[in-house]
């Protein structure tokens, strides 16, 4: 019963969808047209009826019920109840229902609380929302309906992929999903702020909230991501430049630089067209992302994910939306007037160099991922690795890094280089102490993580300037924001290059008793027993790892899931405040001699890493809390409201 | 100054990663990798020997005529414990097999052979891995197939099963 109800309702928000389109186009062709005033309305009640649906859907995981399709090939009668809950969106037509939820959620939002915009822009932004969204209920109506019906029930289930039983799946997906929603969000302000002429820093101020919430999710998603890559896998890395990591990377990438440019237009009018651009592209970006998960044209670790007639049906998507967006772009954006001119050495020109870098960077990753593609094209097999993209993407988010060192600082419109010149002295003095030290007691860590830690320490310094001269209590929240962000920018970047410059590793066999050791740790493989999970059975090590007299006790799984079958190891990890301790045990060979392969990593302030990424989404939170806040207090004292 | 068609530059480079996305979607997938080293040569080295009481090798020792397994092994590797039963049935049915032992211990090597027996003709040591890479070998175990002029005919990356046997008893045949 709950199953047909939710497809009811998710039919009956496909409607509400069209008729905001409808209205939509209407309003464009000139008319008044009678649908106008129902646009608003649908749009909410089209977030309702996803709602509904969505739930419908997640509580037909709670009770098991066998007899839908989705849930028998999902979830299992004795899975965790965390993991029968995740499993509504650990899998294709889940994930997709929560998508056009979360998308719909967001239109009936900007329906509910947008009052910067003029009505028109609203509403066809609206509409935009709606076409994007009807492209994805085609998709669940016609070919992935997560509700149909399985006669008859089994009796068991068949569960879900090992890998993604952990805690991590219950937020790594959504999270990317909120980041990847606020990008088609900020796509559909800039569609309609084209078609309707309205391209300006009412439009930006409008865009921009959508934008740091993305944005703030792709952050939290990517850190994730990489933590869970860290630990699950078990291969002591934490970025692979795999094409699915790369997919996520790319649509952060593009939604970095829009924010930045998008306050340029919000406070002083200028970077119009680029910021449309970036608009579109960070959308589109994050379209390709999805495709390239889903369609199995690059083959990475996320291979559980693929399907390649539903990567067509995204790809189809997504060139639709895209070119269509392009082909408003190329009519449109000619019309749109110069911004507010601005010197290069000024704030916007910071943030111009800003956008440069990273869109470089954007380009070198995506040529990267897609390389081995055209090289396949060719007759050759190739597979682009981290060399590539380290030596490409590194000196370029070094200068990056060097540039954000004096672009907080600078004022709008124009500066005069003289007035930070002890500032510039104090960082060059930072980086020159610190690269001069590195040269001389660590000399064989290689050039990039030696500047990383150089460049890393003079910007957690250059962060905080900004707030300089300011009355704490007084200054907006958006700049604590900003300087917080960027505070953890340094903070990630130094856990990087001390991960990649200062990590040891040892690979060996212990028997019981037996010891290792590695960077000052003496390694002892003191048991090793059978342990037995939900729905797993694994061997356990129990490794004591003695420094200065201290002891700590690491214990790594190498687990065997039954249904279905697969192995996985669980790193042990060992957090100091100076680094981890990263330890693996592997399943020995049936023809072994009682001793088990231990790897072992000390991984000096690796943890630095995902603490940055953290500090930096709460840099974005504080900034959109500001925004929000500020615009509760007083909404009309806007100078370009009306511009 | 007419910079119009700049404009529609966007548009041109999604329909091109658009065709190439529907190419990549369309177009046969082989996922089978054949190593780059197949056909080449065996490069340059001379190894010590990875312990007391055999031999050392050198790419000039896999040179004399006589076509050959290389096995890529190491005492702390446990596949290359289970392969041990393959390799010695591989040297009863006459294969004669050289091996590189990888990041090893000499006294460790010795317990390996003395308890899984020793099928190996020469053992050279590579502490560093150096002579691995260079094979284009990433893991242990592995094993090439050597032809007798020092070429390097095939490459069997993981442990060699049961049902491998044959198969790279074939294909030394066929280099003689």
């Amino acid at each position: 019963m709950m199953a047909e109800a939710g497809l009811a309702a998710l039919w009956l928000a496909a409607a509400m969808a069209l008729l905001q389109l409808a209205g939509g186009l209407t309003l464009l062709r000139g008319g008044a047209g009678q649908l106008t005033p129902l646009i608003k309305p649908a749009a909410i009640v089209q977030g309702a009826l996803c709602v509904f649906s969505f739930f419908a859907l997640m509580y037909l995981f709670t009770i098991t019920d066998l007899s839908v399709l989705l849930v028998a090939s999902n979830s299992h009668i004795d899975k965790p109840m965390i993991f029968k809950l995740a499993g509504t969106w650990g899998n294709h037509e889940g994930s997709m229902l929560l998508w056009v939820t979360i998308l719909s959620v967001s239109g009936a939002a900007i329906a509910l609380i947008e009052k910067r915009i003029d009505a028109r822009t609203l509403q066809v932004t609206l509409a935009v929302q709606a076409f994007i969204a009807l492209g994805f209920f085609a998709f669940l109506l016609f070919s992935s309906n997560p509700f149909e019906r399985l006669t008859p029930a089994p009796a068991q289930g068949a569960g879900l992929n090992p890998l993604l039983q952990d805690i991590g799946l219950a937020f790594h997906p959504p999270t990317l999903y909120f980041g990847y929603v606020g990008l088609s969000v900020a796509f559909s302000f800039a569609v309609a702020a084209m078609l309707t002429r309205q391209v300006g820093p009412a439009f930006a101020r409008a865009m921009r909230p959508w934008v740091l919430g993305a944005w703030i999710f792709l952050t939290l998603g990517i850190t994730a991501g990489s933590y869970w890559a860290y630990y699950e896998l078990g291969w002591g890395g934490w970025w692979f430049w795999d094409p699915v990591e790369n997919a996520s990377l790319m649509p952060w990438l593009a939604a970095t630089a829009l924010l930045h440019s998008v306050s340029v237009l919000a406070t002083r009018n200028a970077l119009r067209a680029w910021t449309i651009m970036l608009a579109l592209v960070a959308f589109a970006m994050s379209m390709a992302g999805t495709f390239l998960v889903r369609s199995g044209i690059l083959t990475s670790v996320h291979a559980f994910a693929v399907d390649p007639e539903r990567g067509s049906f995204i790809l189809a998507l997504m060139l639709v939306y895209t070119s269509l967006a392009f082909i408003i772009f190329a009519l449109r954006i000619g019309t749109v007037k110069q911004g507010e001119p601005f010197q290069l050495l000024s704030r916007e020109g910071g943030i111009v160099a800003n956008n440069i870098f990273l869109s470089v960077i954007l380009a070198v990753v995506l040529i990267g991922t897609l390389y081995p593609l055209a090289a396949e094209a060719m007759g050759d097999k190739i597979s682009v690795g981290p060399p590539y993209f380290n030596k490409t993407t590194a000196p370029i988010a070094l200068l990056l890094m060097l540039a954000l060192l004096l672009g907080p600082m600078l004022r709008w419109r124009r500066d005069d280089i003289k007035r930070h010149k002890y500032w510039l002295v104090g960082f060059f003095a930072i980086i020159l102490w610190s690269g001069v030290a590195l040269w001389k007691f660590a000399p064989d860590i290689g050039i990039f993580p030696m500047l990383g830690l150089a460049f890393a320490l003079a910007l957690a310094v250059a962060a905080w300037v900004p707030l300089k001269g300011r009355k704490l209590l007084r200054t907006p929240l958006p700049v604590f924001g900003m300087v917080i962000a960027h505070f953890g920018l340094a903070v990630s970047v130094f856990g990087m290059a001390s991960e990649s410059g200062f990590s040891k590793e040892t690979l060996t066999a212990l028997a019981p008793g037996e010891s290792a050791k590695v960077a000052g740790w003496q390694v002892k493989l003191a048991d090793v027993n059978p342990v037995v999970g939900d729905n797993w059975v694994a061997i356990e090590g129990e490794i004591v790892a003695r420094t200065g007299g201290r002891s700590f006790v690491l214990r790594p799984q190498s687990r065997q899931f039954f249904q279905p079958e697969m192995q996985t190891s669980e790193a042990a990890l060992l957090t100091r405040w100076n680094g981890q301790l990263y330890a693996v045990i592997a399943q020995p060979d049936e023809n072994g001699d009682g001793r088990w392969q231990v790897r072992l990593w000390w991984k000096p302030f690796v943890s630095f890493i995902w603490l940055g990424g953290v500090l930096v989404a709460l840099g974005g939170l504080i900034a959109l809390l500001g925004r929000m806040f500020r615009r509760a207090k007083k909404p009309a004292k806007n100078r370009w409201s009306e511009a | 100054m007419n910079r119009s068609w700049l404009l529609w530059l966007p548009l041109a480079v999604v329909a091109f990663l658009g065709g190439w996305f529907i190419y990549g979607l369309v177009a046969p997938k082989d996922d089978l990798v054949h190593s780059a080293m197949v056909g080449k040569a065996l490069p340059e080295f001379a190894l010590p020997p990875a312990t007391t009481g055999v031999e050392g090798l050198s790419n000039g020792d896999m040179k004399d005529g006589t076509p050959r397994l290389l096995n890529i092994f190491a005492s702390w590797c446990i596949p290359c414990k289970a392969e041990a039963p393959q390799l010695d049935a591989l040297k009863k049915a006459g294969a004669e097999i050289d091996a590189i032992a990888i990041r090893d211990k000499p006294e460790d090597v010795a317990a390996f052979l003395s308890e899984f027996g020793n099928p190996y003709r020469r053992i050279g040591a590579d502490s560093e891995m150096a002579i691995q890479l260079k094979l284009g070998s990433s893991g242990v175990p592995e094993t090439y197939v050597i032809g007798g002029d020092g070429t390097i005919l095939y490459q069997h990356i993981g442990d060699i099963r049961e049902e491998h046997v044959p198969m790279l008893l074939e294909k030394l045949r066929s280099a003689r």
